[in-house]
């Protein structure tokens, strides 16, 4: 079953207005999610008293879950371990082909150019020059058989190769001090990592799967691939990476799943 | 041996205010852990048969679900620790939970089995239900210790490892949910055909008072009586 969210609707516009003046505001918004809380919390305990009243979609309760979620990305950001290693998986229990999951179905994949594709790079970096496929994968190749566990339940074991991220930041010239990596994908898909786990030695830019590139469905040319973090945390058909320390809303937080999910 | 002089009347009621408190606290986070739950194991079945009715689930789509279960964690894993932690100290289980006779626990089932349930006495519980409480204790800690494992399999990976794989500590996890709820549905239904007990919740029930402990010389009679 794939995460179910409202199909693209064909009266939403393709540009979103711009995010700058929450940016902005943030400290101001932050002071009034605070206030909520405590409003939220005197009627939470006499809400959850009613039963079959579906109170989730309710603002207040929404911005009291919202608040112990962002307090769940500082928690899981202290038990984050940067030198702990997943545990990883023989060649022979992979499996092949590894399991589709976007919030589409396999057939509106749209598959990406890989002769025209660049890699755009902004924000912390030095170096911003854009990448070709050609030089991504002549890059030194790392390999990860790792588990792949989805935020609904299931769970796969994968063969990913590619440049270790860290390597990669470093020999861009990314600040590794900033605080986010966020990831633009061709299907106007965006996700974010924390720094610490962009550095964490089992976290890649896949460019191959079983030794073979990539295909289509699971993010050719190029997709992330980290141990640390649950599958929607892994962005296929990167086009765009930013270093920021400005804290990148993604495509799932905005629909309140937790942003660090981490594992 | 105790001085006579320092014997002194210590009155207090079976189930103190903390005791109270932290139970409904628990009924509140439990109604949270379940619903939510039910909501999130709909999305990725366990048992293709089994998918919970949505109106009995808390949240509307997954991530609602998932919300509402990571905030119930924190309630339900607080709340559970400072109840232990009373009830260690305090001496409350101790004083009630154990000990467990074999000879009282198959009384205690042939009563029941005669739908005889003797309660005259609120503040003595019988094997079974001393049984039932260390039991439930139990398997919140094996959730709590199911959930971390799914919840952090790679930060906690030495804990996933005693569960196995990832889908067998979600079944723990599964499991342990179906030994709480079938918990409930007993517990309440007694509380229910008992109401005092149910009363005893919310008023603190029968006064006791520490200062006099059973007489040794009974105890002694008792424990050789009940000897096998």
């Amino acid at each position: 079953m794939t995460i179910r969210t409202p199909s693209r609707s064909i009266f939403r516009p393709n540009k979103v207005p711009s995010q700058d003046i929450l940016r902005e505001n943030r400290r101001l918004i932050q002071d009034i999610d605070r206030r909520g809380v405590l409003r939220g919390a005197l009627s939470l305990g006499a809400l959850t008293f009613l039963t079959g009243c579906n109170v989730s979609e309710d603002d207040q309760v929404q911005t009291v879950l919202r608040a112990v979620s962002s307090w769940n990305d500082k928690v899981q950001s202290w038990i984050f371990r940067p030198d702990h290693l997943a545990p990883t998986f023989a060649e022979s229990q992979v499996v092949k082909p590894p399991r589709f999951n976007a919030h589409y179905g396999i057939e509106d994949v749209m598959p990406v150019d890989g002769k025209s594709w660049k890699l755009e790079l902004s924000g912390l970096i030095e170096n911003k020059r854009p990448w070709t496929a050609e030089e991504l994968y002549a890059l030194p190749e790392q390999e990860l058989i790792i588990r792949h566990i989805c935020v609904e339940g299931w769970d796969y074991i994968g063969q990913w190769s590619g440049v270790n991220l860290k390597a990669f930041l470093q020999r861009i010239g990314a600040d590794l001090s900033a605080k986010y990596i966020a990831f633009h994908c061709a299907d106007d898909y965006v996700e974010s990592i924390d720094m610490p786990t962009a550095l964490h030695p089992q976290t890649i830019l896949a460019t191959k799967y079983a030794k073979e590139p990539i295909a289509d469905p699971f993010g050719f040319p190029l997709r992330l691939r980290t141990s640390t973090k649950l599958g929607f945390k892994n962005p296929k058909w990167i086009v765009a990476m930013e270093v920021t320390n400005t804290f990148p809303e993604t495509f799932y937080s905005k629909q309140g799943f937790n942003w660090f999910s981490g594992i | 041996m105790r001085p006579e002089s320092t014997v002194h009347t210590h009155l207090r009621k079976f189930h103190p205010a903390p005791v109270r408190i932290m139970h409904w606290i628990n009924a509140v986070a439990i109604f949270i852990m379940i619903g939510s739950g039910w909501k999130i194991y709909n999305d990725e079945v366990i048992f293709g048969w089994l998918h919970f009715p949505e109106w009995l689930t808390i949240g509307k789509w997954a991530q609602h679900g998932l919300q509402w279960h990571f905030f119930g964690m924190w309630i339900f894993v607080l709340n559970g620790l400072a109840y232990l932690i009373y009830g260690f100290a305090t001496g409350r289980f101790r004083r009630n939970l154990v000990p467990i006779r074999w000879s009282e626990l198959v009384a205690t089932i042939k009563e029941s089995l005669r739908l005889h349930l003797a309660h005259d006495d609120l503040t003595k519980y019988n094997a079974v239900q001393k049984i039932l409480y260390i039991g439930v204790m139990c398997v919140g800690v094996l959730t709590v210790l199911s959930g971390l494992a799914i919840w952090k399999p790679v930060q906690f990976s030495e804990l996933a490892a005693l569960f196995g794989s990832f889908q067998t500590a979600r079944l723990i996890h599964f499991l342990c949910m179906t030994a709480i709820v079938l918990f409930v549905v007993v517990h309440v239904t007694l509380a229910l055909l008992v109401p005092r007990t149910l009363v005893a919740m919310i008023t603190g029930g029968p006064t006791i008072d520490d200062a006099t402990p059973p007489e040794p010389a009974a105890e002694t009679l008792q424990n050789a009586r009940s000897a096998p």
